[in-house]
């Protein structure tokens, strides 16, 4: 490992990335890596899409009476902030972009099991993602992300065909992407890379990839009986139809809470591989982080009421549903336990992925213990549908998901492009996020509790100065996510030359050379230490 | 008295427990955030890395710890659950005895209905210290009934009746918002609860001077709708006698028996082929878009007041 920094030969060096040029070799390429650069330049356009739409929402809730659009304008806004976020971002970021770069890295292999249906994940979420983008040029959909029933079927004027159908087709890429990863890491692992060898990350990855495979379906006949209602007026969902208003969203939730889980489960694994690294130490508890993974994922698809309590479902429904949800909660403590303590004793640096990692523990656990108040019945009565639902998903999928998604970003960086960032740079970026975040969405809980109502283009004025303030947060956010733009950018060509291992990592990925060959390893890696094996030697292993 | 200011009012009976057990939340929360962010800023600095070289020994991790929190968060999550159910389940029911109103939410707006036959729009008049139980729907698509200050919400579905009940304990007006995205106007769905003390709403209720009350109108709904016709009141008719029927249980043709609640009268006027009562044909016209959401409403009042009457005698033999 050592030999490899002493010489500079990175152009010199075949890599995945200059293997072959023109835009042929990245849009036909069967290569992981490149594809998920692919969808690393698609994730990003939409997070600025999706953020823009955000930042627009924030300045017009300046004022009470609505400070820029009419009511209709704002309405779209946040349906496609939800949308083009969630679909589009949150769900493909970490799995489709780290996921397809590190999975068959980390088991040793050359590739998925399936590349061209790798390849093909891809245009399916570019082609889901265009219809999205012309039903919000062709005048926008104002449904909500949740699209519920029967307003999104019979009474909305907006596109939502176009958007069902974009959303109907993206979770086709999802559904074949967890399946790659599923066969993937079954059958194509390193000799002696047994599952309890594995790092912590592919562990997140499987489970995650368990809930796309089984959940999207379920999104995807609830969308498709949407389209039928909504173009043929199939009596499905609305009553007026002898349809059944709320079963739309007993199916939406089936898949939708899970899909919460698709969005966190990565950011836990990116996290698991983060902070072993910076505190030069093996994760505490192995096996139980990788179990509360597999637990999250079977828990995940018992709580979909928890959404539901105020609908006028049974009392009894609810209570059950309120327990589960309290379940699912176990495990992440779990988690955030074990992350914790696998601190003491470290030898702990500060680089900027450990930053992100750790601001990912905090308002992880912020996001988490907020929690508790929805799945309690009696306090969810009076928070569901208020803006303390809105900070208490945006603690666990931005808090969480994004800046888990930001310190992989940050970690793998030098592995995937072969360069190194201004550390100095990134944990001012890191820092920043965390307070704006803060600033942003802190307030939002005490505006929920005060009542205030999610959705709404204008508002009653005793609620105007928590809103300026969450508006002033997002500026400071919104500032913080544009540096990290700006220095990778500026990384790739002018960033000093990484070497193969820069963290002085474990896992087979860093045993490669940064950017790795298009083969990614040279021979078959044999893996015969355990997972994070930072100790001194004698001391590894056992 | 002042409420904090980042408190919403406490203007209802259940307002002050379900706070109680929102500031225990809050304490859990604040308590376990500082936990978890005072150990790590500790480790941070008693851990940082002091020679490039440094090599902490592993620690595979520890049975007893794994053990002891994940038996600290589920008692918690127990106590939580069980205080949070309980006080669920004691306020999923209105007592007996509460005033009884109809709500009607459409896009933008809300309908009440008092029985006595007030009729009002986005406001809510009710009396101070007694439960007031609402009787919702929707004439389009799903609002939610949410005030604030009373910690009380609930959707209002079309198509179907969902109750909500709540007994103020101040004097004053309150915010009712919609809850439930329901719309280009939805922020727009505002009404007010006006609670008056006792007599001030006898007077505010007599000053309406409602030509009618709801069971007065919901009977004239009956007969313009030919009800009466089968409906005999001795049972003799096509259709089963109403009196004492409404809060009843009633005997289906599949042998199945159901409380005649407001829902079964609902669907039973709507989709009467849905459940019938035993010992009758399913031969009753549907009058799925033949009446409107009020005149439902009525119809129901009226049927409550008929279920409170005692049943005539039926021949026996008669179908």
């Amino acid at each position: 490992m050592s030999t490899a920094t002493l010489e500079p030969r990175v152009h010199a060096q075949k890599n995945y990335l200059n293997a072959d040029y023109g835009w042929k070799s990245w849009l036909f390429t069967l290569d992981h890596k490149r594809i998920a650069l692919l969808y690393l330049v698609s994730i990003t356009f939409f997070f600025i899409i999706g953020g823009s739409f955000a930042v627009l929402m924030r300045i017009h809730l300046v004022e009470p009476q609505g400070a820029l659009v009419q009511p209709e304008t704002y309405n779209k806004l946040f349906t496609l902030h939800g949308i083009v976020m969630i679909f589009f971002f949150l769900i493909p970021s970490i799995p489709a972009v780290l996921g397809n770069f590190l999975v068959p890295l980390m088991v040793g292999a050359r590739d998925l099991a399936f590349p061209r249906l790798n390849l093909l994940s891809w245009y399916i979420y570019i082609v889901g993602g265009l219809f999205t983008l012309y039903s919000a040029i062709a005048g926008g959909v104002d449904t909500g992300w949740t699209f519920y029933t029967p307003y999104s079927s019979t009474y909305s004027n907006t596109q939502v065909t176009a958007v069902a159908i974009g959303v109907f087709i993206t979770g086709f890429s999802s559904i074949l992407t967890g399946l790659n990863f599923i066969v993937t890491i079954h059958k194509m692992r390193a000799p002696g890379l047994t599952w309890f060898r594995m790092p912590l990350f592919l562990w997140s990855i499987y489970a995650t990839s368990i809930i796309m495979v089984l959940g999207t379906p379920v999104l995807a006949i609830a969308i498709f009986l949407l389209a039928l209602e909504h173009l043929f007026h199939v009596g499905i969902f609305s009553p007026a139809l002898g349809g059944d208003p709320l079963l739309f969203q007993h199916l939406f939730w089936f898949y939708s809470h899970p899909a919460v889980y698709i969005m966190i489960l990565p950011a836990m694994g990116v996290v698991s591989e983060i902070i072993p690294c910076f505190s030069r130490k093996r994760i505490f508890g192995y096996k139980i982080v990788a179990f509360s993974s597999v637990a999250i994922a079977v828990l995940g698809f018992l709580v979909w009421g928890h959404h539901m309590f105020v609908t006028g479902q049974s009392v009894y429904a609810g209570l059950i549903f309120s327990l589960l949800s309290f379940l699912v909660a176990i495990p992440s403590a779990i988690k955030v336990f074990n992350w914790t303590s696998t601190l003491y004793k470290g030898s702990i640096s500060y680089e900027a992925p450990m930053l992100y990692a750790l601001g990912f523990i905090g308002l992880f656990t912020m996001g988490g213990l907020t929690g508790l108040f929805l799945a309690s019945l009696a306090t969810d009565v009076h928070l569901n549908g208020t803006y303390f639902i809105v900070a208490h998903f945006h603690y666990i999928m931005v808090g969480g998901a994004v800046m888990g998604y930001l310190g992989g970003i940050h970690f793998w960086w030098p592995k995937i492009s072969g360069r190194k960032y201004p550390n100095g740079w990134a944990a001012l970026a890191a820092a920043i996020i965390f307070i704006g975040f803060n600033l942003t969405f802190f307030p939002q809980f005490i505006l929920g509790y005060l009542g205030m109502p999610r959705r709404y283009a204008f508002y009653p004025a005793e609620f105007q100065v928590l809103n300026v303030m969450s508006s002033a947060g997002a500026t400071v956010l919104g500032v913080g996510y544009l540096i990290p733009l700006v220095y990778l950018i500026w990384s790739m060509r002018y960033g000093p030359i990484a070497e193969p291992n820069p963290w002085g990592a474990t896992g087979l990925e860093w045993k490669t050379s940064s950017p790795p060959p298009t083969e990614n390893f040279a021979q078959t890696p044999v893996v015969t230490e355990e997972a994070y094996a930072y100790a001194p030697q004698e001391a590894a292993g056992d | 008295m002042q409420s904090l200011p980042f408190q919403p009012e406490q203007a209802s009976s259940i307002a002050r427990s379900v706070d109680q057990l929102y500031y225990f939340l809050t304490a859990v929360t604040l308590f376990f955030t500082a936990v978890i962010f005072s150990i790590i800023f500790y480790f941070m600095i008693k851990y940082r890395r002091r020679a490039p070289d440094e090599r902490p020994k592993a620690i595979e991790g520890s049975f007893p710890l794994e053990v002891l929190w994940t038996a600290i968060p589920t008692l918690i999550v127990a106590v939580i659950f069980v205080w949070s159910s309980t006080l669920y389940f004691r306020n999923s029911e209105p007592p007996k005895g509460a005033m009884e109103i109809f709500v009607t939410g459409k896009q933008w707006m809300w309908k009440v209905e008092h029985p006595e036959g007030q009729r009002e729009i986005n406001e809510l008049h009710v009396p101070l210290g007694r439960p007031v139980k609402l009787t919702m729907t929707s004439e389009d698509v799903i609002h939610d009934f949410f005030v604030p200050a009373f910690r009380v919400k609930k959707d209002v579905l079309p198509g179907r009746y969902t109750t909500l009940w709540f007994e103020a304990t101040k004097v004053g007006t309150f915010h009712l918002f919609c809850a439930q995205y329901c719309g280009a106007f939805h922020a727009g769905m505002l009404g007010s609860i006006i609670v008056q003390q006792p007599d001030e709403y006898e007077r505010w209720l007599a000053g309406g001077a409602p030509g009618e009350s709801m069971e007065q109108a919901g009977a004239k709904v009956f007969s313009a709708s030919g009800c009466p016709t089968c409906h005999l009141a001795d049972g003799t008719g096509l259709g089963p006698s109403l009196l004492g029927v409404a809060g009843h249980p009633v005997k289906l043709t599949t042998g199945e028996t159901v409380t005649a609640d407001d829902a079964y009268m609902r669907e039973s006027i709507l989709l009467p082929k849905a459940k019938v009562v035993q010992g009758y044909s399913p031969i009753m016209p549907s009058f799925q878009g033949q009446i409107t959401e009020e005149q439902l409403n009525n119809m129901v009042a009226y049927l409550r007041a008929l279920g409170q009457a005692q049943p005539k005698p039926k021949e026996e033999g008669k179908k």
